[in-house]
């Protein structure tokens, strides 16, 4: 079957998909966005986390078929241009990035937070990542990323 | 295998009535698992999510009617007031992303046993509202709708249209026992809602029996023996979580022994009380 749908703000023509195929292995495999990770395809680890329609959900659990016509935002669609998003730099800056696995997913889905709530305590942090698995990093140069990017956001939104 | 997309919730009871071998799909976080892993194959994916009134809730009559599309993560930000139960088993529900996908509707088309959202609809009294093109509208009560281990009293050619349940007339709480606080399917949970009009309780045991099921014998109980304008004694308590226990029909599997669930259920049973009950007291000296 076709999809069409826009992704990163793009409108994709995608043909040939089989109807019991993921969002996520379009977005890898016939789009070329392999930036979005295909790990356990059953919603436990996060690495697949997008935006759909602007909430992050796991690509590996959306049908291809229900992304007709929405608007999908993957881990390729947060740099402007050259310049990386502050949770991007924020991440490579603290060390919160090791084999990078699950680095997109858990990017994307801090980067849904910080937009929800710019401030966020360590407890709300916690809460937003729970569904992103890291095997590397112990999780706590993951939380110092997230606060530096906060911090950084702040910073940005202060100086205008 | 078809993709069928209905826009219409009557395409949609006409699809499911002429393909009865098609999975109805919403937040995808069960059936596309499935697919996934090749376990399902089904025919045809039959896609709810364009259906605009399962995307909706609303109040008729006083009493909420909760479209089988709208998300966990709604039911926590939108509902959470007037169904504190639901909510925070809602709020139990995977990770963020599970429950920016993942709705009671869909828990309900699934029913497993160990599925978040049977307990408080149990404890709440809530009603499945089921519609098929031929047979029209069909109201099962929560306490009616799970038959088996995965099995519902959902006809072929039935889709779910709403789930319809009182707002909390009093404390609610729900409580899971897993290994961490995210990404957990429960090993036993428990909920109870208090009705202090009608100075009853209600309950429903979640992953410790083939169905989610209510602990009548525990009700009967708690209706015959709490004053309810009196602290509750630790050993009525005591009792209630027993006989919630004994409600139960646990198994061993890779999550749990069929002992620790039933022990476990005890406990949830007399603290979930007992944190109704100081909600209970605390409202009327308020």
């Amino acid at each position: 079957m076709r999809v069409t749908f826009t992704v990163n703000g793009r409108e994709e023509v995608v043909d040939g998909v089989w109807e019991g195929e993921s969002l996520l292995y379009v977005l890898r495999e016939r789009v070329g966005l392999p930036g979005s990770k295909n790990a356990c395809e059953q919603g436990e680890c996060g690495s697949c986390t997008v935006y759909l329609d602007g909430s992050p959900v796991c690509a590996c659990l959306v049908a291809a078929g229900q992304a007709e016509g929405r608007r999908v935002r993957t881990i390729e669609g947060l740099a402007a241009g050259d310049r990386l998003d502050p949770v991007q730099e924020a991440f490579a800056a603290c060390g919160a990035v090791q084999c990078g696995f699950c680095t997109p997913g858990l990017i994307v889905q801090a980067h849904d937070l910080l937009e929800r709530v710019p401030e966020p305590s360590d407890a709300e942090i916690r809460e937003a990542l729970a569904g992103n698995l890291c095997r590397c990093t112990g999780y706590e140069k993951i939380l110092d990323a997230v606060r530096l990017a906060a911090a950084r956001k702040a910073e940005e939104r202060r100086s205008g | 295998m078809d993709f069928l997309r209905p826009a219409t919730w009557q395409e949609a009871l006409s699809a499911r009535a002429d393909r009865p071998g098609a999975a109805p799909v919403q937040g995808g976080t069960d059936v596309m698992v499935e697919i996934n892993f090749d376990v399902r194959r089904p025919e045809a994916l039959l896609d709810l999510t364009r259906v605009p009134e399962l995307g909706r809730w609303e109040i008729v009559d006083g009493v909420y009617r909760i479209g089988a599309n709208v998300t966990y993560a709604r039911v926590i930000t939108e509902l959470g007031g007037a169904l504190p139960g639901l909510a925070q088993a809602a709020r139990t529900v995977g990770s963020p992303q599970i429950r920016n996908r993942g709705t009671v509707g869909g828990n309900l088309g699934a029913a497993s046993p160990a599925g978040d959202s049977h307990p408080p609809l149990l404890a709440a009294g809530a009603v499945v509202e089921a519609e098929s093109r031929d047979g029209g509208v069909r109201l099962i009560p929560a306490e009616e709708f799970y038959l088996g281990v995965k099995r519902s009293a959902l006809r072929p050619d039935e889709l779910i249209r709403a789930i319809r349940v009182r707002p909390a007339p009093g404390p609610q709480y729900f409580s899971k026992v897993g290994t961490r606080n995210a990404m957990v399917i429960a090993v036993c949970s428990f909920a109870i809602a208090l009705d202090p009009a009608a100075r009853r309780a209600g309950t429903g045991i979640g992953s410790a029996a083939p169905t989610p099921r209510r602990a009548l014998e525990a009700e009967e109980f708690l209706a015959a023996e709490l004053d309810w304008d009196a602290p509750l004694p630790p050993a009525l308590a005591r009792r209630f979580g027993e006989l919630c226990a004994r409600a139960a029909d646990p198994i061993d599997d890779v999550r749990g022994t069929a002992a620790y669930r039933r022990h476990a259920v005890a406990v949830l049973a007399r603290r979930t009380l007992g944190w109704a009950w100081d909600d209970h007291l605390g409202r009327r000296a308020a």
